[in-house]
């Protein structure tokens, strides 16, 4: 039973992993994104400077990058007005990204199916009231939103140590969970409503199987594609809520090697100065932006083509 | 139709409900006291903390200050800001939102368009080379973070351009900041809206762009299209007289949804290029801590945004009379 369970798994994997490959922007896109996650996996073991905070080098020193040569040299990124190593906090910056991102993502889709499954298989007033709250909800802008939050909780005044300080510390990802847990809710509900009319969980209602039973066992599978779809397009947005949040400097603080705050830090008079220090960390952004995109949409046709 | 829209005011309402609520509890069951934050954190004085708690009237029942709150906000009394001493809440808002509209307007008119066609020409060519260069298109460079485009377009536009000698000779740059004062008139202003708005326009390009894509695909697969087709009907024809027709009209409410989308985007834009609207009012209000200014001004991008939606669904229902209630 295990075997066939795994067997399947693997069948839609592959199904997947041949589709990427026959888009090649789809195998760009989910290669790049494969490199980024090595950079946030190994950072400190990657980056010829592990401390992001080590001014010990030259101030406004050019980048020593040869593309020509394949050369990387000192500095491959230059250093920035404080003498830091910006390859060394390009690489390092992409750890929190991705940490804040993906775990976003990982408790909107939990919680967030969760409560669409239960709405779905439920109907009735319950559903109902919990799907116009959810519709209302999403008619104040996400960012609007986050702001809002992020500005209230950061000004409170909370004991160290305290639970609330410990929220305070990870408010982004939870602003993140917050923001995305309703929109997964409504995918979850819209494809449990389609499910919930086929046979085979009509069968197990006959059965007199439980309710947890029917919804984790017999609807959640056949939900989960669609699932896959929200969470790889869920996950670019979050990477582009959390580097706009960092920019707008309401995401890591500094001396953080946060990339949007980096782009920050260097833009206006500081930019004509040392250039390459805001340009490097733009550029990681928009080719991690651009490469999910790419793998998310390339997911979401292979799903749709294989249901 | 009556009851169609009778339905879709209730909705108005009830979302106009939910969101104010949420606005209005944001700030108050957040652990903390708001007539502290207000007062100054914990410098401030208890006898301070304690005037501005009955001033605002904190000091009742939570639905008896939400209703307060409510009937201020719909009367116009959207209290003093403390961020920007001396002046009302009401009229920095009304004076900023005004600059915001100018930069959504200018947006919205060189974004529709050139959205719209795109997504034409790529739905008419379904998986064919323009389609797929216009889908690369929207996905890569249209989908960056606006701060990511607006830098972009400022130092590639405005420094590097505006310093070149054909800009120069020309006579024709863009200013690298959008920093003009809040009440300048909209012709001293429109300069300094060019750059801003474009980078508003790439935001707009991809939603637009393949929603529209994605009505005309739809329209071409009909019955009637074949029919129209098979009747010996020149394809040019079809295509303008009816599939386009019928594939623009949901556009309407494409683009009054995408209004939701351009506020967000507008508040990195404004802060980017230091432009005085609702965005970057918002971010100072937030940054010093005024909390009847964040109220009021979600207040208001949340009453735009419904009122938008609202005459959008409106406007579809009246154009096309087969919309049903669902």
């Amino acid at each position: 039973m295990r075997l066939i369970a795994d067997s399947r798994h693997y069948a839609a994997f592959e199904r997947l992993a041949r589709s990427q490959l026959r888009h090649p922007q789809s195998a760009v896109g989910t290669l790049l994104v494969a490199v980024f996650l090595i950079l946030a996996l190994f950072g400190p073991q990657l980056a010829p400077h592990p401390n992001p905070n080590d001014q010990s080098h030259d101030v406004r020193r050019p980048p020593t990058l040869d593309l020509g040569r394949l050369h990387l040299g000192e500095h491959p990124f230059g250093t920035d007005r404080l003498g830091r190593d910006v390859y060394s906090r390009v690489i390092l910056g992409a750890g929190s990204i991705f940490q804040i991102a993906g775990l976003g993502t990982l408790i909107s889709v939990a919680l967030g199916s969760a409560l669409g499954l239960f709405m779905g298989y439920q109907g009735g007033w319950v559903d109902e009231i919990i799907g116009r709250i959810i519709d209302a909800l999403l008619a104040i802008p996400a960012l609007l939103l986050a702001l809002v939050l992020i500005g209230i909780i950061r000004n409170l005044d909370f004991d160290a140590g305290s639970w609330q300080a410990a929220l305070a510390d990870n408010v982004i990802l939870l602003v993140i969970s917050l923001l995305y847990i309703p929109i997964v809710a409504r995918v979850a509900r819209s494809t449990t409503l389609d499910i919930k009319t086929r046979e085979f969980v009509e069968a197990a209602q006959i059965r007199g199987e439980s309710q947890p039973y029917i919804i984790f066992r017999e609807i959640l599978p056949s939900v989960i594609p669609s699932l896959v779809v929200e969470a790889s397009l869920r996950f670019s947005y979050a990477i582009f809520l959390v580097a706009s949040l960092g920019f707008l400097g309401f995401g890591a603080r500094p001396p953080s090697p946060d990339w949007g705050l980096m782009v920050n830090e260097n833009r206006g008079g500081f930019y004509q100065l040392t250039p390459w220090a805001l340009e490097f960390p733009a550029l990681a952004i928009a080719i991690l932006v651009i490469a999910v995109n790419l793998m998310s949409d390339g997911i979401r046709r292979a799903v749709q083509k294989g249901s | 139709m009556l009851h169609f829209l009778r339905r879709r005011f209730l909705f108005f309402f009830f979302t106009y409900l939910v969101s104010s609520l949420t606005i209005f509890f944001l700030l108050r069951i957040l652990p903390g006291d708001p007539a502290r934050v207000i007062a100054g954190g914990r410098e401030a004085t208890e006898e301070q903390v304690a005037q501005i708690r009955v001033e605002l009237g904190l000091d009742a029942s939570l639905p008896q200050q939400y209703l307060t709150w409510a009937a201020d906000f719909i009367r116009g009394d959207w209290g003093d800001t403390i961020a920007f001493r001396g002046a009302l809440n009401r009229d920095l808002i009304i004076e900023r939102s005004v600059n915001s509209a100018r930069l959504a307007a200018v947006a919205l008119l060189m974004s529709a368009p050139l959205s719209l066609a795109l997504g034409v020409i790529a739905g008419l060519f379904e998986n064919k080379l323009p389609d797929i260069l216009i889908s690369l298109l929207t996905l890569s460079v249209v989908s960056l973070p606006e701060f990511v485009t607006g830098l972009f377009l400022i130092n590639i536009v405005a420094l590097r351009w505006g310093r070149g000698e054909l800009a120069q000779s020309l006579g024709w740059w863009f200013p690298s900041s959008s920093a003009v004062p809040a009440n300048a008139s909209f012709a001293e202003m429109l300069p300094a809206l060019w750059l801003p708005a474009f980078a508003a326009t790439l935001v707009l390009l991809a939603y637009i762009s393949r929603l529209t894509r994605a009505g005309v695909i739809e329209e071409l697969k009909r019955d009637y299209v074949r029919t129209a087709a098979l009747k010996g009907i020149p394809w040019r024809t079809v295509i303008w007289r009816h599939v386009l027709r019928n594939a623009l009209l949901p556009t309407i409410t494409v683009i009054a949804i995408s209004i939701s989308w351009l506020v967000s985007g507008l508040v990195v834009i404004e802060y980017v290029f230091g432009f005085p609207g609702l965005g970057s009012l918002l971010i100072a209000a937030i940054e010093r801590r005024d909390l009847l200014l964040v109220q009021a001004i979600a207040m208001v991008t949340v009453t735009v945004i419904l009122f938008a939606n609202l005459f959008a669904d409106a406007a579809y229902a009246l154009l096309n009379p087969r919309v049903e209630l669902s």
